[in-house]
């Protein structure tokens, strides 16, 4: 957080149809509806979350995702990390406040990977979900499904990793805190934070600019990953892998699909990061242990659906 | 029997569909798997297919993978037809998938 990048705070994801996705963004997933707006964009948060929404659904011809944000510490921090972008060259663009139910203006760019991004310093706060701020109980009542405790990261895929870290960490501030390298010792895989955990965000190496690979929420145990994947069986949900153990960031995992083919993930523990440590790094000759640490094998679906 | 014949021609695969049953989650019960498995909801692209013979319904697919000039042509994805008669498929070489081998030098 050295340059004021605090936290990942939303996402926008495109679906197919719109009905379907709510089912599951909220049955499933036990993610909360929150508002809906006049382009009949809905707003959803995790229970855990203090500020009004976490990821936005727009309903589009092609699944996806529309941009990636973070929350900065206050407006000054945006106009400088604005002026610092400008100054390095990337074109940024004003979204004004509003344009998003309740949220202040952001700052929108597109890193060389061919994804966007934006900052904003301000949104409603509406504390976490069913719970007081004053002695609060352990955890809301009423939640569905997974119950998801918060949006975590994002994995995209796309080229020019080099300069997507240029931006990432010269500009914004944000640590390397695990990497892949091939043989060249080209890194063709990079995860990124702001904060303690092992990722806020993540880039791997594809041709294609701007792919999707999938958008994470945090449980909190094992024992609810196996919940997780329960809930994907009773509902016939599209599974893709897991339950499992990532080598890179020794996260806990299940991946499956929403209804519009978006990558999803939910996930517990994994390691922890100070900006004294040094990056973790895989070898491309190890990729099996690196992404699923039982198998250790790739599966091709998993290096290479994206939406 | 109920339910409708999918014969692949690329692979000589035939299975049954029940009706209101995609093609893909059809092969996928049998066990087969003589169409590339993707997201499963129409959004990859993964599992293209060209229907020579027969009639079918489509769900909702990416636009970007199924548009709609290609639909009428009979390219769509597995995951998103259910069939209304017996269907006759071939396996479409995707350019996705070429590309997807570029991606990694990670997977060599």
């Amino acid at each position: 957080m050295k340059k004021g990048v605090m936290r990942p705070g939303h996402v926008q994801i495109r679906v197919l149809d719109m009905g379907e996705a709510i089912e599951h963004y909220t049955g499933l997933m036990g993610l909360i509806q929150t508002d809906r707006d006049d382009q009949g964009r809905v707003y959803l948060k995790a229970w855990s979350e203090v500020d009004k929404f976490s990821v936005v659904l727009r309903e589009a011809d092609e699944p996806g995702c529309d941009f990636m944000g973070f929350k900065v510490v206050d407006e000054e921090v945006l106009v400088q990390l604005e002026k610092d972008l400008v100054d390095y060259g990337v074109d940024v663009e004003q979204v004004p406040a509003e344009e998003l139910k309740d949220c202040g203006r952001r700052v929108r760019f597109t890193v060389p990977s061919g994804h966007a991004f934006e900052l904003y310093a301000d949104k409603l706060y509406t504390g976490k979900w069913g719970l007081s701020s004053v002695n609060p109980e352990a955890w809301p009542r009423g939640l569905r499904g997974m119950k998801a405790v918060r949006f975590d990261h994002c994995l995209f895929y796309g080229p020019e990793l080099a300069a997507t870290y240029d931006v990432f960490v010269n500009v914004l501030g944000f640590d390397l805190v695990e990497q892949v390298l091939d043989p060249e010792g080209t890194r063709v895989a990079q995860f990124l934070t702001v904060s303690m955990k092992e990722h806020d965000v993540a880039f791997i190496h594809h041709e294609e600019k701007g792919k999707f690979h999938h958008v994470s929420f945090h449980l909190e145990t094992w024992e609810d990953v196996l919940r997780a994947a329960d809930l994907i069986t009773m509902t016939d949900t599209s599974i893709d892998i897991g339950p499992t153990r990532h080598g890179l960031t020794h996260g806990k995992t299940i991946y499956f699909f929403d209804p519009s083919g978006n990558r999803n993930e939910v996930f517990c523990g994994g390691d922890y990061f100070y900006p004294d440590h040094k990056p973790v790094t895989w070898k491309t000759e190890e990729l099996g242990k690196a992404i699923f640490y039982h198998d250790r094998a790739l599966n091709e679906r998993f290096m290479t659906v994206l939406t | 029997m109920a339910g409708f014949q999918v014969s692949n021609r690329t692979t000589g695969d035939r299975f049954t569909c029940q009706e209101g049953q995609s093609v893909l989650k059809a092969m996928e019960q049998r066990g087969l798997k003589c169409v590339p498995v993707g997201c499963r909801g129409g959004g990859c692209g993964f599992c293209k297919i060209q229907v020579l013979e027969g009639h079918f319904e489509c769900g909702k697919m990416s636009r970007r993978h199924a548009p709609p000039e290609a639909v009428e042509k009979g390219e769509v994805l597995a995951c998103r037809i259910y069939p209304l008669t017996d269907l006759i498929i071939e396996c479409m070489p995707l350019p996705e998938r070429t590309l997807a081998k570029q991606t990694t030098k990670l997977l060599r």
